[in-house]
């Protein structure tokens, strides 16, 4: 097992390669999600703030 | 259904919508698998290399990012000629979600690339032509998304990015070929010649499936992007507004 995480001598290279490359996929599935979640919430911000415009003016 | 009707079908932003989040889990559920037996083979399984021992490993995350790096450009490009030729709204859509992850997968290639290199080549950093390429890539995505966050006015940004994509094509072949045509320190290519690949088998096959691991979690974050774009951008619109997930 130790033998695997050494990477024959390369673990500091091997591991901060996939490392680094794992952080940035992670990142980016996280901020799509956040961007559409986002998005979603400011449409309906906007739909009830027409609505409420939408009834005072009647 | 004609293939005309079909494809004008899948042009009509609610029929994407409605695709797209169908196909999202699956594009990410697949993707998982992919990278949990890509990461095994390419970790595990592959025996070291006879000349670079464990660290060609790198290969298996840096090469399927490079091949990204290039494929999202190639998307880019086409969807910004669809915006120039046929003014349609998705291409820009598209664009506008493939430019992040573009720029992410050509980071990763050059990051990898650079941390490969200082333990065989003996330097984080060379300025040779397939470098000196690659990261003219990741200006020029940067340069895209720069563009669409300054013009305010959609229309002109979108034309302005495809333009830019389009001019940057240029530089595809120049990355591609950049190994043969100059003498860089960058080795040539293993996998993409027209003679069989020089590399083992049981050291290819878990590349090849990293790639497909990389290619569909592209599109499943693509896709997750685009609708956000979509939505954004068809705000005013009635299927937008009776949408489930936006109606409260």
């Amino acid at each position: 097992m130790m033998e695997f995480f050494e990477m024959g001598g390369y673990a500091v290279y091997v591991w901060s390669a996939f490392g680094l490359t794992t952080l940035v996929l992670v990142a980016n599935v996280i901020f799509a999600r956040h961007l559409l979640k986002r998005t979603k919430l400011q449409i309906t911000g906007q739909i009830r703030r027409e609505k409420r415009i939408g009834t005072t003016n009647k | 259904m004609t293939i005309k009707q079909t494809f004008h079908k899948l042009g009509s932003p609610r029929s994407f919508d409605r695709l797209a989040s169908i196909l999202i889990p699956w594009f990410l559920s697949i993707s998982v698998l992919l990278f949990a037996t890509g990461l095994y083979g390419g970790l595990v399984y592959a025996p070291a290399d006879y000349q670079q021992g464990d660290s060609f490993r790198i290969i298996y995350v840096h090469v399927p990012a490079a091949w990204m790096s290039m494929f999202c450009y190639v998307l880019l490009a086409a969807s910004g000629a669809v915006t120039l030729i046929w003014r349609m709204k998705l291409a820009d859509v598209v664009a506008r979600a493939i430019a992040p992850l573009g720029a992410s997968f050509t980071f990763i290639a050059l990051f990898t690339g650079s941390i490969w290199g200082k333990p065989m080549w003996g330097t984080y950093w060379v300025w040779d032509a397939r470098l000196t390429s690659e990261l003219i890539l990741l200006f020029l995505y940067f340069g895209f998304m720069a563009l669409q966050a300054a013009i305010d006015d959609r229309k002109n940004a979108a034309k302005a990015g495809a333009l830019l994509a389009l001019v940057g094509v240029i530089n595809l072949p120049i990355i591609h070929f950049s190994v043969e045509w100059w003498n860089t320190l960058h080795q040539g290519a293993t996998v993409t010649k027209f003679d069989s690949p020089s590399i083992a088998t049981s050291m290819l096959i878990p590349l090849l499936i990293m790639f497909a691991a990389f290619k569909t979690y592209f599109f499943a974050i693509m896709l997750i992007r685009a609708r956000a774009e979509l939505l954004w951008s068809e705000r005013k619109a009635k299927w937008v507004c009776e949408h489930p997930e936006v109606r409260q």
